[in-house]
């Protein structure tokens, strides 16, 4: 390591300091603030409680509300449900994957969690379930199909189930009646019965099931049930009611009125401010991290930039937290 | 058996023949720089006098109250505190434990900031402070994403889409409940409790940073050799 003499750097360097000391009991201090968060805690605890709101199933989903349930479920089988465009790491699709100018970090370590919504949430579910021999027979003619007739089918049944304006309001057309899937007169081929299967087995809880044990009697993993969950628009909305929405703030709230991830504040508040939420919507995920990760750096970094360095000497709060130690070594100038 | 019992470490300290010996070498590194008077202090200077010093131990402490109520509900599994009664009191004293620890977390970094106690080859200390902090949300973040009910679900269903974004949700699935469950109550713990440990050893080194110069005070001329 190579050295060389150089001036004091008043933002930068620390005086020895030459003067008295008083004695300082660090164990003692240790207890006592330890006893005081404590109490502190608990008083909390006791005033406030903790949150706990039940987690969402799909059987909920579909009985609160079986016709957003139904269209959704067919937009997962016609390829064009959020999930299924969604790119890496779910699947190749790129229409909306976001980018830093060209680059598009999702592709580079690419599809790690493949997920194809048409048979891992509609017909492997559907496969693995004991249904009627009707049931059995639509999956093995859907199935033997060509996928441009599949598509057919399936695109019928979707722009038939429900209708948005340009206002983004939807109409369903779709109805549920006495358990029975209605829909309007069309060519469905057997998407009709596959989607009366998959409300079924919705409504009695087999494809939370379903979707959730595909690696056998164990399991951790809930990404599919989340997934399909959040395609529809009923989860949004329980979430809107709650004031959790991105729009909302939502990343660091929580439900009820308790102060949730507060230290998140920076990072969600660019999500409401322009560019982000106009001109950089399409890409505003990873601008808003790019911008955490570049103002991160430079919080880590502020020992060695000149300028930010200096501030704490510019706004002169030091003087008030060493106000004794200043009130005694001021020197009349 | 008599000569070989262990002779005190003090009979052999400096001898030369130690020079090339692992422990000998870190021991004497460690005791260089950290001696007892540093490690477990019973003086501080003088201008140690102001409530901003109170959030750096109130931070710690926080922690060990977040680690010990997070012990609790580890005891019995991630979803015992929607059963009980106990648990869920448990649960809201891991919760506020954990409001208290940033709460007290921030207060000390911008009192750290304000006192620009990155002076005197304390750059170190105020970077693993940093990282510390960074650390600490993700161990937050996994906790919201491990409890197992709404939160749990609408948190995860919307951060997937900044993570999967930056490429992280190729390796990092918020989904995946085993997986955070796992990260917040192990690798991030232990993380923490390093970076912290790291944190107090570097401030017990070099000590608590001076004061600005005082007004009129004399500024030294750094005539002596310093790292480049």
């Amino acid at each position: 390591m190579s050295s060389k003499p150089r001036k004091f750097k008043v933002d930068r360097d620390a005086i020895p300091y030459k003067g008295p000391y008083t004695r300082y009991d660090l164990l003692k201090e240790g207890a006592i603030a330890l006893v005081v968060v404590s109490l502190l805690t608990v008083l909390l605890a006791v005033l406030f409680s903790s949150p706990d709101e039940h987690a969402l199933t799909i059987k909920d989903w579909s009985t609160a509300s079986p016709q957003d349930f139904i269209a959704t479920a067919a937009t997962e089988l016609n390829g064009t449900s959020f999930v299924a465009g969604y790119g890496p790491p779910y699947n190749n699709v790129q229409g909306s994957v976001q980018k830093i100018g060209p680059v598009k970090l999702p592709n580079i370590l690419g599809v790690t969690i493949p997920i194809n919504t048409a048979d891992d949430f509609v017909l492997n579910p559907l496969r693995s379930q004991p249904g009627p021999a009707e049931l059995r027979q639509a999956l093995a003619t859907y199935t033997a199909a060509s996928p441009t007739q599949q598509k057919t089918w399936a695109d019928n049944y979707v722009n038939s189930a429900s209708t948005t304006d340009a206002n983004g309001n939807v109409t369903y057309n779709v109805k549920l009646v006495k358990g029975q899937v209605v829909m309007p007169p069309g060519n469905y081929g057997p998407v009709a019965t596959i989607m009366q299967g998959e409300t079924q087995i919705a409504r009695s809880g087999a494809l939370d099931q379903a979707l959730i044990t595909g690696n056998g009697f164990y399991t951790t993993d809930y990404t599919k049930a989340s997934l399909f969950l959040a395609d529809g628009g009923w989860f949004a909305g329980v979430g809107d009611a709650q004031h959790l929405t991105g729009s909302q703030w939502g990343m660091m709230n929580e439900t009820g009125s308790y102060p949730g991830q507060a230290w998140l504040w920076l990072y969600t508040m660019f999500y409401q401010v322009p560019p982000y939420n106009t001109s950089w919507g399409a890409n505003a995920d990873v601008l808003v991290w790019l911008t955490m990760v570049i103002l991160t750096a430079i919080l880590a970094l502020v020992p060695f930039i000149p300028g930010l360095r200096s501030i704490p000497r510019w706004v002169r709060i030091y003087r008030l937290i060493w106000r004794e130690h200043y009130r005694e070594n001021d020197v009349a100038a | 058996m008599t000569d070989q019992t262990p002779e005190p470490v003090s009979k052999y300290a400096g001898h030369p023949e130690d020079a090339k010996m692992w422990t000998a070498r870190v021991r004497k590194g460690v005791v260089g720089a950290l001696p007892p008077d540093k490690m477990l202090p019973d003086r501080q200077p003088a201008y140690v006098a102001s409530w901003i010093y109170v959030f750096g131990m109130a931070t710690i402490t926080s922690m060990i109250v977040v680690i010990a109520t997070g012990c609790i509900l580890a005891l019995k599994g991630p979803q015992w505190w929607h059963e009980s009664g106990f648990g869920h009191f448990i649960n809201s004293l891991h919760l506020w434990s954990v409001e208290l620890f940033f709460f007290a977390m921030v207060i000390h970094l911008w009192g750290k900031f304000f006192m620009a106690a990155w002076r005197g080859n304390r750059s170190l200390t105020w970077i693993t402070g940093v990282v510390t902090f960074l650390a600490s949300i993700v161990t937050g973040f996994t906790g919201y994403l491990s409890q197992t009910n709404f939160d749990s679900q609408w948190i995860s269903t919307q951060a997937k889409d900044g993570i999967n974004a930056t490429g992280g949700g190729a390796f990092f699935n918020v989904l995946n409940f085993g997986q955070m469950l796992m990260w917040h109550i192990t690798l991030m713990p232990i993380a923490l409790v390093v970076l912290v440990g790291l944190h107090v050893l570097m401030v017990r080194h070099r000590g608590v940073v001076p004061p600005l110069p005082a007004k009129g005070e004399t500024i030294p001329e750094m005539t002596a050799e310093v790292p480049s």
